[in-house]
C-alpha cells in the first residue's frame, strides 16, 4: 500500500513564534511598538434597543498617536462593536468577523444575528490564546431583539445590560453602577453613555479627545461622531509660520530638461456614417 | 473571569490560585513638565500642575515649582517623594543660611548646593529632574539645568520632565532660532517668553498624556516673582 | 579587609568606602559569600481595601470598609481603618492592616506624649500629614516599607485639610482622595460631584460617600458592605459606623447565558 506522499495537517494551532518572541524578548530583543487603544469603551441596552460609546484616542506608550481615532467598527448594518487593545487586532478582528458573517448573511439569506457575531469573535480569539489583544464590545438588534456583549482578548464572553471595558472601563463602570436603569429612553441612556465615556477620558489617561455614540434601534442606526468634544485645544497666541528663505539652501543645481520634441499633427477624420 | 483595569505596577491584587511575588519598587513616575526661560532681566519658569501614576490623575492642582527665594523659582518633576524630600531639605538648608549670613542664597549658590545635594545620593539616586530659574549676582536671567544625580550647566532656557523631548526643541527654534536662515534674532521680551510658554505647554497637553490640567508661571524681575495660572486641557 | 579604626585618623577620608587595597563590595554586586543583599519579606499579609475622603463646607469625611482580607479569602469582618487622632484630626488607612495598626500604636503614644507636655499644643492635620510623610518616605528608603496608603483628613485653622501619603512616599492634598480600586471607582464618581456642587453640605458629602462605597462593593472583590466613617467639623471629630448601604441586585435577572 502506497505511503501518503504528503504528511496530513496536524491539528490545532501553532505558537513556535509566540514561544519564539518571548524568547527572543527574554534575550532583550524590542517588539515594535504597536498603537494601543488604551481606551474607554461601553455600550448598554435601553428601551428600543443598544448605544454604544467610545472615547477617540489612541496611544504609543505615553504618546497619544491619533487624538481622533474610530473605536466603534462595523460589523453588519444592525452590529457594530467598539473595540480596546492593540489597534490593528480590534480592526482586523472586526473587519473579519463582518466579512465572514456577510457570508454567512448570503448562504443563510437571513439578517445576521449578534449571538452569531458574538460566536464566530470568541471561537476566533480563542484559538489565538489571547495573543489576539482584542477587547470588544459588541452590540446590535436582531430580529429577537437588542443584545450587548463584551468580548475578551482570551475568548470568554459576558451577557450583560450594561458594559465596559478598556483602561477606562472603571471609570465608566461607575457611572452605570450608580445611575443605569432597565428600560430607559433614548435620551437619558445616550447621556448616560455620555457620562460615563467622559468619565473615563477625565479619569483615566489612556482615554481622551472626544466622545463617539452609536445608537440602534430595531430599524435604524445613528452614528454620531463626534457626540461630544469633551476638551477643546487651547488656543495659541504665537504664530509660527516662517518666512519664505528660512530654510537654508545648501547647494543648488540646474538641470536642463532635455525633450525631444516630435512633431505632432492632430488629423481629424469625419465619422463614418454609412 | 479577570479584569485588568491597567498598568498600575506594585499595587493591587493578584488573581489566580498561586500567590504571587509583590515585587516592591522604591520608586514611581509621577510625570508633568517643567520649563524654565532666562531673558536679560528677567527668568521665567513654569510647569504643569498634574500629579499622576500609571493610568490615573492623583491630582489636577499640584505644582512643580518651589519658590526657593526672591530671585530663585525651582522646578522639580520625576518621583514625587523624592521631589518632596529634595525640596524641603533645600528650604532647610537656605532658612540656615539666611540664618547664619543674613543674606539670601544666590541663584549661583543654590544651583552648585543642589548639585552636591543630588550627587550625595550617588548610588541610590534622588529620581528627580531639576531646572532652577532665577536672577543671577548682576541682575540677568539665569536658568540651570540639572541630571538627577548632579551634573549641570547654566542654559538661557531648558524643559524637563515627561514632554521635555517636545519642548526643547520648540525653544531651540523659537529661542535659540536655531535651523532659520536670515533671521533677525531679536532679544526675547518677557511677553514672548510668557506667551511662548503657554503656546508650548498647550501643544504638549495636546501629545503627552501626563502632561495638562493648568500650568503655574512664575516670571522673576528684579521688583520680585509674579505668578499666573493658565488652563488647559483635562483629559 | 583592612577595617580602619576610629582612632585613625589618617584612614578616615577612606571612611564608608574600599581602604586602599582592601575589598569593598558594592551593592547589588553578590558577589560577597560574607555580605549579601538583606533579604526581607515584602509582601503584605492581612491587607484592607480603598480609604475614600471628601472635603465638604466646614469640614472632611473620610470612609473605609471593615473587611480585612487574607489574600483572596475574606478573613476578619470587622477591622476598623479610620482612627481619631484628636478633635480636629483622623486618619485612615488601606493596605497591610498589621503595618496599619503599628502605625496607629506609634501615633497613640505620641498624641500621649504630647498631652504629657501640657503646652497646649497637639497634633494639626498638616502636622500628622508632614510627619507620615517623613516616616512613609524613610521606611522605603530603607527598603522596608509601611506597606500602607494612608489618608488623612481635619480642620486645620478652620479650613478643611485632605492629605494622602503612599508606602513610597508619594504625598500630595487635594479636595477628594481615595486610595486602592476607590482611585479608579470611586474617584471618578467624587470628581463629577465636586465639579458641579465644590461646596458641599455635610448630609451631602455622607450621601456622596454612601452611592461611592456602594459601588465599590459591587465592584472591588476586596470589598465589604459594612463601613466606618470619619467626619471632622469645628464641633470635633468623631467616627461613625458601621454602617451598610442598602443595594439593589434587580439588574442580575437580566444577565443572560452568554449564548442565548
Amino acid at each position: 500500500m502506497a505511503a501518503l506522499a504528503v504528511d496530513p495537517p496536524r491539528g490545532g494551532f501553532s505558537f513556535e513564534n509566540c514561544k519564539r518572541n518571548a524568547l527572543l524578548a527574554q534575550k532583550g530583543m524590542k517588539a515594535p511598538t504597536a498603537y494601543k487603544t488604551g481606551t474607554t469603551i461601553c455600550g448598554i441596552i435601553f428601551k428600543d434597543g443598544v448605544i454604544l460609546g467610545a472615547d477617540t484616542r489612541a496611544t504609543e506608550d505615553t504618546i497619544v498617536a491619533d487624538k481622533n481615532c474610530s473605536k466603534i467598527h462595523f460589523i453588519a448594518p444592525n452590529i457594530y462593536c467598539c473595540g480596546a487593545g492593540t489597534a490593528a487586532d480590534t480592526e482586523m478582528t472586526t473587519q473579519m468577523i463582518s466579512s465572514n458573517l456577510e457570508l454567512h448573511r448570503l448562504n443563510t439569506g437571513r439578517v445576521p444575528r449578534v449571538c452569531t457575531a458574538n460566536r464566530m469573535l470568541k471561537q476566533m480569539l480563542w484559538r489565538y490564546q489571547g495573543y489576539i489583544s482584542a477587547a470588544l464590545v459588541l452590540g446590535g438588534v436582531d430580529p429577537t431583539g437588542p443584545h450587548l456583549y463584551s468580548v475578551y482578548p482570551h475568548g470568554s464572553t459576558d451577557k450583560l445590560p450594561y458594559v465596559t471595558m478598556g483602561s477606562g472601563s472603571l471609570a465608566a463602570m461607575s457611572v452605570f453602577e450608580s445611575r443605569y436603569k432597565p428600560d430607559m429612553e433614548k435620551e437619558e441612556g445616550m447621556k448616560l453613555v455620555r457620562d460615563a465615556i467622559a468619565a473615563g477620558i477625565f479619569n483615566d489617561l489612556g482615554s481622551g479627545s472626544n466622545v463617539d455614540l452609536c445608537i440602534i434601534t430595531k430599524d435604524k442606526v445613528d452614528y454620531i461622531r463626534p457626540y461630544d468634544e469633551a476638551n477643546l485645544k487651547g488656543k495659541r497666541q504665537g504664530s509660527y509660520k516662517y518666512k519664505p528663505g528660512t530654510t537654508a539652501v545648501l547647494t543648488s543645481e540646474v538641470k536642463p530638461l532635455e525633450l525631444e520634441i516630435l512633431d505632432t499633427q492632430i488629423v481629424s477624420e469625419p465619422m463614418e456614417v454609412s | 473571569m479577570q479584569m485588568d483595569p491597567g498598568l498600575h505596577k506594585g499595587e493591587g491584587y493578584q488573581y489566580g490560585p498561586n500567590p504571587k511575588q509583590h515585587y516592591f519598587s522604591p520608586y514611581s513616575m509621577n510625570g508633568g513638565t517643567v520649563l524654565a526661560i532666562a531673558g536679560e532681566d528677567f527668568a521665567v519658569v513654569a510647569s504643569d500642575t498634574r500629579l499622576s501614576e500609571g493610568f490615573s490623575i492623583h491630582t489636577r492642582d499640584s505644582p512643580k515649582t518651589y519658590q526657593l527665594t526672591n530671585s530663585t523659582v525651582l522646578g522639580c518633576t520625576g518621583f514625587h517623594g523624592d521631589v518632596l524630600t529634595v525640596t524641603k531639605l533645600l528650604e532647610a538648608r537656605l532658612k540656615m543660611y539666611k540664618n547664619e549670613h543674613n543674606r539670601q542664597m544666590s541663584t549661583s549658590a543654590i544651583a552648585a548646593m543642589l548639585s552636591t545635594v543630588l550627587y550625595y545620593r550617588r548610588f541610590f539616586p534622588y529620581y528627580v529632574y531639576n531646572i532652577i530659574g532665577g536672577l543671577d549676582d548682576e541682575g540677568k536671567g539665569a536658568v540651570y539645568s540639572f541630571d538627577p544625580i548632579g551634573s549641570y550647566e547654566r542654559e538661557a532656557y531648558r524643559a524637563g520632565g515627561t514632554a521635555s523631548s517636545m519642548l526643547q526643541p520648540l525653544l531651540d527654534n523659537q529661542i535659540g532660532f536655531k535651523n532659520q536662515e536670515g533671521v533677525t534674532k531679536v532679544p526675547l521680551s518677557k511677553e514672548k517668553a510668557v506667551f511662548l510658554v503657554k503656546d508650548v505647554f498647550i501643544s504638549a497637553a495636546e501629545r503627552d498624556i501626563y502632561t495638562g490640567d493648568n500650568i503655574m508661571i512664575h516670571v522673576t524681575t528684579k521688583d520680585g516673582t509674579e505668578t499666573e495660572v493658565f488652563p488647559l486641557r483635562r483629559d | 579587609m583592612a577595617l580602619p579604626t576610629e582612632t585613625d585618623m589618617s584612614l578616615e577620608f577612606w571612611r564608608n568606602g574600599p581602604t586602599p587595597g582592601g575589598l569593598y563590595n558594592f551593592p547589588g554586586q553578590g558577589t560577597s559569600t560574607k555580605m549579601g543583599p538583606i533579604k526581607k519579606t515584602l509582601s503584605p499579609m492581612v491587607t484592607g481595601t480603598s480609604v475614600l475622603g471628601v472635603k465638604f463646607d466646614g469640614g472632611i469625611i473620610l470612609a473605609a470598609d471593615m473587611l480585612g482580607s487574607y489574600g483572596s479569602l475574606a478573613r476578619f469582618m470587622h477591622c476598623p481603618r479610620l482612627m481619631k487622632v484628636n478633635d480636629s484630626t483622623v486618619m485612615g488607612a488601606g493596605g497591610d492592616y498589621a503595618d496599619f495598626q503599628y502605625i496607629k500604636s506609634v501615633i497613640e503614644q505620641r498624641v500621649i506624649d504630647e498631652e504629657c507636655m501640657n503646652d497646649g499644643f497637639q497634633y494639626t492635620p498638616k502636622s500628622l500629614f508632614s510627619w507620615l510623610t517623613r516616616i512613609m518616605y524613610n521606611r522605603r528608603s530603607r527598603f522596608n516599607p509601611l506597606w500602607n496608603t494612608i489618608v488623612v483628613g481635619g480642620l486645620q485653622d478652620g479650613e478643611p485639610f485632605l492629605g494622602y501619603v503612599d508606602k513610597i512616599g508619594t504625598a500630595f492634598k487635594a479636595p477628594s482622595v481615595c486610595s486602592g480600586y476607590g482611585a479608579y471607582i470611586a474617584q471618578p464618581i467624587l470628581r463629577n460631584a465636586l465639579e458641579k456642587q465644590p461646596n458641599l453640605t455635610e448630609q451631602q458629602a455622607k450621601e456622596l460617600i454612601d452611592q461611592c462605597l456602594t459601588v465599590l462593593h459591587y465592584r472591588d472583590a476586596r470589598s465589604l458592605n459594612k463601613y466606618q466613617i470619619a467626619i471632622v467639623t469645628k464641633d470635633g471629630a468623631r467616627i461613625e459606623g458601621p454602617i451598610s448601604s442598602a443595594t439593589n441586585w434587580d439588574i442580575a435577572e437580566r444577565v443572560g447565558f452568554f449564548d442565548e
